[in-house]
């Protein structure tokens, strides 16, 4: 009998002590308010395209922290993003939905054709991030610097005379690409390793 | 001799087979003058050199041919006599294999030197003067970085204490500054006096390794015949490799560390190479600017290595003739040593300023990489490291692309010796794999900033917005209380109620309009996916059926959402109404106006059309919809216009049709005409493309003035009456 | 001929991965001879079941992931694995209990963690704890008596035929060449006796009380040491482990077991059983032990405390196996809390800090 009660005992005390730590480090290490929207804005590309159908990427963000949209509906983010907010939230992460767009080989800027503008301002209006420069029947252009690729400047133009080009980064964005393990999957490629040689 | 001195010893290294005795069996020769020679217009660290020459330009040895941009930049001058053929993009050494802008010289075999001179006494001249000199001259640092050594000897006063010369030449097969060394010792002896004269150091160390006996020798010869120097001392340290990387260098001599991210000028050291040195001297003592190097040219498919006196810019195709390289038998072609140099796939490849080698190497000498096999984690990496890091982990997380991690662990620190990836038994390439990394690293950060700002963007954007509806909200209250005030003082309460029910906020509004654009464009993308997926016959039908699905939803949005949006514009209209100050827009002048207006986008929309049509392009229903559309207008236009024509026509315009209006509307519109007339004439002159367009200008202009004078006569005529 | 376009460095030490296996090999030989000399040829047919097991097992797996056979068994990793682990088993356990340990080390053990170089535990020893906690009985009743001491009918040792009916087919008679290990004795008759008393057992000191520490089993323990420094002279690992090892098993006993009376003395903790294996052999395996400096010193001195902690107050008599695996369990741990310091920092950034 002794025994049973020394038994029971240790464990109630046992189990008290950790109850007594586990809310000290509840109150002690409390995180202050909701800086899951934040964490996940700062994952977004911040393009502010709207392919999500939110209008820009904070929205988008809050909308992902309520919980209210799944996070596969951002196309210029990418596989990288949704893995990244898949990481950040402890969720599964969905391939990319395919309703909102897909992702793009490189990244793009618009060009406007000058010589085509007519200084209709409706591509400005369009920007969201003021990244067109222009005034009523002036030459717009786009600053390339600051174009995040959205492409919703194309939609308004009334003269179609704005490209989406492929960002070159020429010599100084070159650099070496990951090295391929090659192992073989096929039986076929088998003689090429068993002399050691690359495939 | 280094008996007293206290050396120190860096952790890791290795030690590959060295591989120089090849080189070293005969004098240093001249690789002669080739037929053309190709000088990027960046072979240093900085900003690209600006060409000062045309095509065409005859050009003397020693030319100032290229100006720097910049402090952190270098000049670049004539290696030769000849005439500037071409500036444009060649093949230029780097690893990438991609091209770069150079200037391109035919030589004419003259070697016409251009007037120079030098400084017969130095010691004379102040320190930034000769830092000048050094600029002029192009000097950029030979050791293989390409850093300009003007700034790099441009330290305060008494920054400096310790100036250590790199003679360590670690890498195996280059014997560049060994041969430099052993016959040009004095000349190289001068250039680190005029270094110590410049930086007044405290101690000046030359460190080299054992396994360069006659240099040393050499080197401590020339010292003894030049007694005024008591400062420098020749250092011998054991081989290995990388002692010749700056940071481990100034570890063995000093036993100092080089902070991370820091330069050794924090610790009061500065490290120029051999090469440098000599540079410094033919350009001070001879005033000849950089123009040529010392190039060991090696490897087992060349017959004849050894060490050549190469002229910048001379391509490598040249020096592996001279040096009856057999060009079939090379498997690989290094610039740089077998430890740190780049392949160059095309022979055309042009020797610059930072060239210390070019190896031509058989397969069995450099046999091909070896499969890459699992880490077995042995840890011979780490050991194996001079920067103290570990390359096992750095490997895990480049490989798994954990940017984060790796930067965490330091990966900044890698100076890509390779001494890793040449002890790892799995054959891993682990340089290319951190090379990778830091690559990706500085793409990642490059794109946060970027859309760091894209945000800052956004938001100052949207702020502006709310602050413009707000502004647009605050005038319309402010018309409205004072149309109201007016109102108030002929009626009593009603139109307190109109004021009262102002627009609902412009900002809704503006938000609205952003989500129904919002919506607009993912219905017209979903439009194009789905008319690609319908063109395709592979595509998959439950695909299609979840994309038309897709499809429909987006509309139903979209009407939704311009629903809402007109809804709000209408109830802002309505109250804003009452106080407008527009006029009434149904008179007849307005409505034909209108009537004018549709017709002639009537006319562009056609114009579209018919461009489609002949096109072919898939946006025919898209501008056939449009032309249905703008008729549809026009014909309520012209309703309307009669409508009111009629009204107005029984109302009796009561309008005091004011003559004097009319006349000044009349001069208006002849101005108006004027002015077109002129532009026209003026575009007709030139043959501009905007002919056409001015000539419609010109018209309607006409029209409208013709209308005025018609309006003008009949209200004369009424007036008459 | 078109020129290629790589990344430096451009050439290597010739020196693989099959390379580090084959010396890790050849200097298992000294300890091996030294079994079959003292113990009969058990060893030598437990080593021939598990390598053939084991090379069989990695060609199936390898055939399964659609990988070339004879690239991937080339590199003696999988026979090092099964040698490892048949000198760890007793000599004359049966053929079965060989195979199941054998084809677990290789399949689960290695294969199923993504195969060379992947696996957080050593696989030797999780075939050999598997088969210690499934099949005590034969585990610990296969040990054979040194040469010296058995029976008459054995006076030339062990034959290979006899060897080979005790281990594949009939066991009645193998109680005659059995006994406890020196480690097992010492441990169950310390409760009751002295030192001296224990020592009078020839399974100790020998029949004419010649051998320094323990009959045998210290020539064992001297060959595998023997092989253990020719690896360390051959740069295959680094000092910290093996020296940590033994120097806290050495600690421990001379602190808490220093009375020879009441505890099994250091000299026999060091010299009997698989310690020099453990310390030189099995500890070692690059793959699951810790990869920093500082961190292989904790992780050997963390053996060493487990071995003398189990073989005193545990169950079993030898604990090798079980402290290298409740080590590897901590070993990612210990890295990322010994990180070293970096050429140009203050500190080093260790634990949450390297997480940044």
């Amino acid at each position: 009998m002794t025994s049973f009660i020394v038994a029971v005992s240790a464990l109630v005390i046992l189990s008290l002590i950790f109850g007594a730590i586990l809310g000290f480090a509840a109150i002690r290490f409390k995180v202050e308010g909701n800086p899951l929207v934040e964490q996940i804005d700062a994952l977004l590309p911040q393009t502010q395209c709207g392919q999500c159908s939110y209008p820009g990427c904070s929205p988008y963000a809050e909308a992902i922290a309520k919980g209210e949209e799944g996070i596969n509906k951002c196309p210029p983010g990418g596989e990288s993003t949704i893995q990244a907010i898949a990481d950040l939230l402890g969720v599964e992460p969905e391939p990319l939905d395919a309703e909102h767009g897909t992702e793009k080989e490189s990244a793009m800027v618009a060009v406007i054709r000058e010589d085509e503008c007519i200084g209709c301002t409706k591509c400005i209006q369009a920007c969201p991030v003021d990244a067109i420069l222009g005034a009523a029947k002036q030459m717009h252009t786009v600053i390339e610097s600051e174009c995040t690729g959205c492409d919703l400047c194309l939609e308004p133009c009334p003269v179609d005379c704005i490209d989406m080009v492929p960002i070159d980064g020429g010599l100084p964005a070159w650099h070496w690409d990951k090295p391929i393990q090659i192992i073989a999957t096929d039986a076929g490629n088998t003689d090429a390793l068993n002399e050691g040689k690359a495939a | 001799m280094n008996t007293s001195f206290n050396l120190f010893d860096f952790v890791g290294g290795v030690h590959p087979a060295e591989n120089k005795t090849q080189s070293t069996q005969s004098s240093i020769s001249s690789a002669g003058i080739p037929e053309k020679l190709v000088l990027p217009l960046t072979q240093h660290i900085g900003a690209q050199s600006k060409p000062l020459v045309n095509v065409g330009d005859t050009v003397l040895k020693g030319q100032l041919i290229a100006a720097a941009q910049g402090f952190i930049s270098a000049n670049l001058h004539a290696p030769t006599s000849g005439k500037i053929t071409a500036i444009e993009d060649r093949a230029i050494a780097h690893q990438s294999g991609l091209s770069d802008l150079c200037i391109e010289i035919t030589t004419d075999k003259q070697d016409k030197w251009i007037e120079h001179s030098g400084i017969a006494n130095y010691q004379d001249i102040d320190a930034s003067q000769l830092i000048s000199l050094i600029q002029e001259a192009g000097v950029t640092g030979m050791g293989g970085a390409g850093f300009p050594t003007h700034v790099k000897v441009s330290a305060k006063p008494d920054a400096i204490k310790t100036l250590i010369i790199n003679a360590a030449e670690c890498e195996p097969y280059i014997t560049a500054d060994d041969m430099l060394m052993q016959e040009r010792a004095n000349d190289v002896i001068s250039g680190i006096q005029i270094l110590a004269h410049i930086l007044k150091p405290e101690s000046v160390l030359i460190g080299i390794e054992d396994n360069k006996p006659k240099a040393a020798e050499a080197l401590n010869l020339a010292l003894k015949e030049s007694p005024e120097n008591t400062l420098i001392e020749v250092i011998v340290i054991p081989t290995k490799y990388p002692s010749g990387g700056e940071k481990q260098l100034i570890q063995i001599l000093t036993g100092k560390e080089v902070p991370s991210g820091g330069l050794p000028s924090s610790l009061g050291i500065v490290c120029h190479n051999l090469g440098t040195a000599y540079a410094i001297n033919s350009a001070i003592t001879k005033g000849e600017p950089l123009i040529s190097r010392i190039t060991t040219m090696t490897g087992n498919a060349c017959a004849a290595p050894q060490n050549y006196e190469v002229l910048i810019g001379t391509p490598v195709k040249h020096l592996l003739e001279v040096s009856n390289t057999d060009i079939k038998n090379t498997s690989r072609l290094v610039m740089g040593g077998p430890m740190m140099g780049f392949t160059i796939d095309q022979i055309e490849t042009p020797i610059i300023k930072a060239s210390n080698c070019i190896i031509a190497a058989t397969k069995q000498e450099l046999p091909d990489p070896a499969m890459e096999q699992a880490c077995i984690r042995c840890g011979m990496c780490t050991e194996a490291c001079p920067a103290q890091l570990l390359p096992q982990q750095l490997y895990w997380f480049s490989k798994s692309s954990n940017l984060e991690q790796a930067e965490s662990h330091n990966i900044a620190d890698c100076i890509e010796c390779g001494a890793c990836s040449y002890v790892c038994p799995s054959n891993i390439p682990l340089v290319q794999y951190y090379r990778f990394a830091k690559g990706e690293i500085k793409q990642a950060t490059a794109d946060k900033l970027k859309s760091d700002r894209a945000k800052v963007r956004f938001e100052t954007r949207l702020a502006r917005q709310e602050r413009e509806a707000a502004e647009k909200v605050a005038k319309r209250q402010a018309r409205a209380e004072a149309a109201a005030k007016k109102q108030a003082q002929k009626k009593a309460a009603p139109a307190q109620e109109a004021s009262d029910s102002k627009a609902p906020p412009a900002a809704d509004i503006e938000l609205l309009q952003k989500k129904f654009d919002a919506t607009k464009a993912g219905v017209t993308k979903t439009k194009e996916k789905l008319a690609i997926l319908l063109a395709d016959e592979n595509a998959d039908p439950e695909k299609i059926e979840l994309l038309k699905g897709a499809l429909t939803k987006a509309q139903t949005k979209m009407k939704d959402a311009a629903k809402v949006m007109a809804e709000a514009k209408k109830a802002e209209k309505a109250s804003a109404f009452t106080s407008s100050d527009k006029g009434d827009p149904n008179t007849p002048e307005r409505l034909k106006n209108k009537l004018d207006l549709a017709q002639s986008r009537l006319e562009t929309a056609n114009k579209r059309l018919e461009e489609a049509k002949a096109e072919n392009s898939d946006k025919i229903e898209a501008f056939e919809t449009a032309v249905t559309k703008q008729l549809e207008r026009v014909n309520d236009a012209k309703l309307a216009l009669e409508t009111a024509i009629k009204t107005s026509a029984t109302n009796n315009v009561p309008a005091s049709v004011d003559l004097e209006t009319l006349k000044q509307k009349v001069l208006a519109a002849q101005t108006r005409v004027d002015k077109a007339n002129e532009r026209l004439n003026m575009a007709k002159e030139q043959n501009l493309e905007t002919v056409g367009a001015l000539q419609t200008g010109l018209d309607k202009q006409t029209s409208k003035l013709v209308d005025a004078k018609a309006a003008l006569e009949q209200a004369s005529t009424e007036e008459a009456k | 001929m078109k020129l290629p376009n790589i990344s430096s460095p451009h050439t290597t030490r010739p020196f693989s991965t099959s390379n580090v296996m084959l010396n890790v090999l050849m200097a298992l030989i000294p300890g091996i001879i030294a079994l079959t000399y003292f113990f009969g040829p058990g060893h030598l047919i437990q080593v021939l079941i598990a390598s053939t097991v084991a090379l069989a097992s990695e060609a199936a797996v390898m055939k399964l992931r659609k990988r070339p056979i004879l690239f991937y068994l080339k590199d003696y990793s999988a026979l090092l694995t099964a040698i490892l682990l048949a000198i760890s088993l007793p000599p004359y356990a049966p053929y079965w209990v060989t195979i199941i340990a054998s084809a677990f080390a290789i399949i689960v053990g290695k294969h199923l963690y993504g195969g060379l170089g992947q696996n957080p535990f050593n696989p030797a020893m999780i075939g050999f704890a598997l088969v210690l906690v499934s099949f005590p009985v034969p585990m610990t009743t296969s040990w054979s008596a040194p040469a010296e001491l058995l029976p008459a009918a054995f006076s030339s040792g062990i034959s290979f035929s006899d060897a080979m009916t005790y281990i594949f087919s009939s066991r009645e008679t193998i109680d005659s060449i059995t006994s406890a290990t020196p480690l097992d004795a010492y441990k169950h008759q310390v409760a009751l006796a002295t030192e001296s008393e224990i020592y009078q057992n020839p399974l100790f000191k020998g029949t004419d009380h010649s051998s320094f520490i323990v009959l045998a089993w210290e020539w064992v323990s001297i060959g595998f040491l023997l092989g253990g420094l020719y690896l360390l002279w051959k740069r295959i690992f680094t000092w910290h482990i093996p020296v940590s090892l033994l120097a806290s098993l050495a600690l421990c006993s001379l602190i808490f077991g220093w009375d020879a009376d009441s505890f099994v003395p250091t000299s026999l903790h060091l010299f009997a059983g698989a310690t020099m294996l453990g310390a030189f052999f099995i500890a070692t395996d690059p793959v699951s032990a810790s990869t920093t400096p500082l961190g292989k010193l904790i992780y050997g001195a963390g053996i060493g405390t487990f071995i003398y902690v189990i073989r005193t107050w545990g169950a079993y008599p030898d604990a090798v196996a079980f402290a290298v695996l409740l080590m590897n369990f901590a070993a990612p741990f210990i890295d990322q809390y010994t990180q070293p310091r970096t050429y140009g920092h203050n500190k080093p950034k260790r634990g949450l800090a390297a997480k940044k």
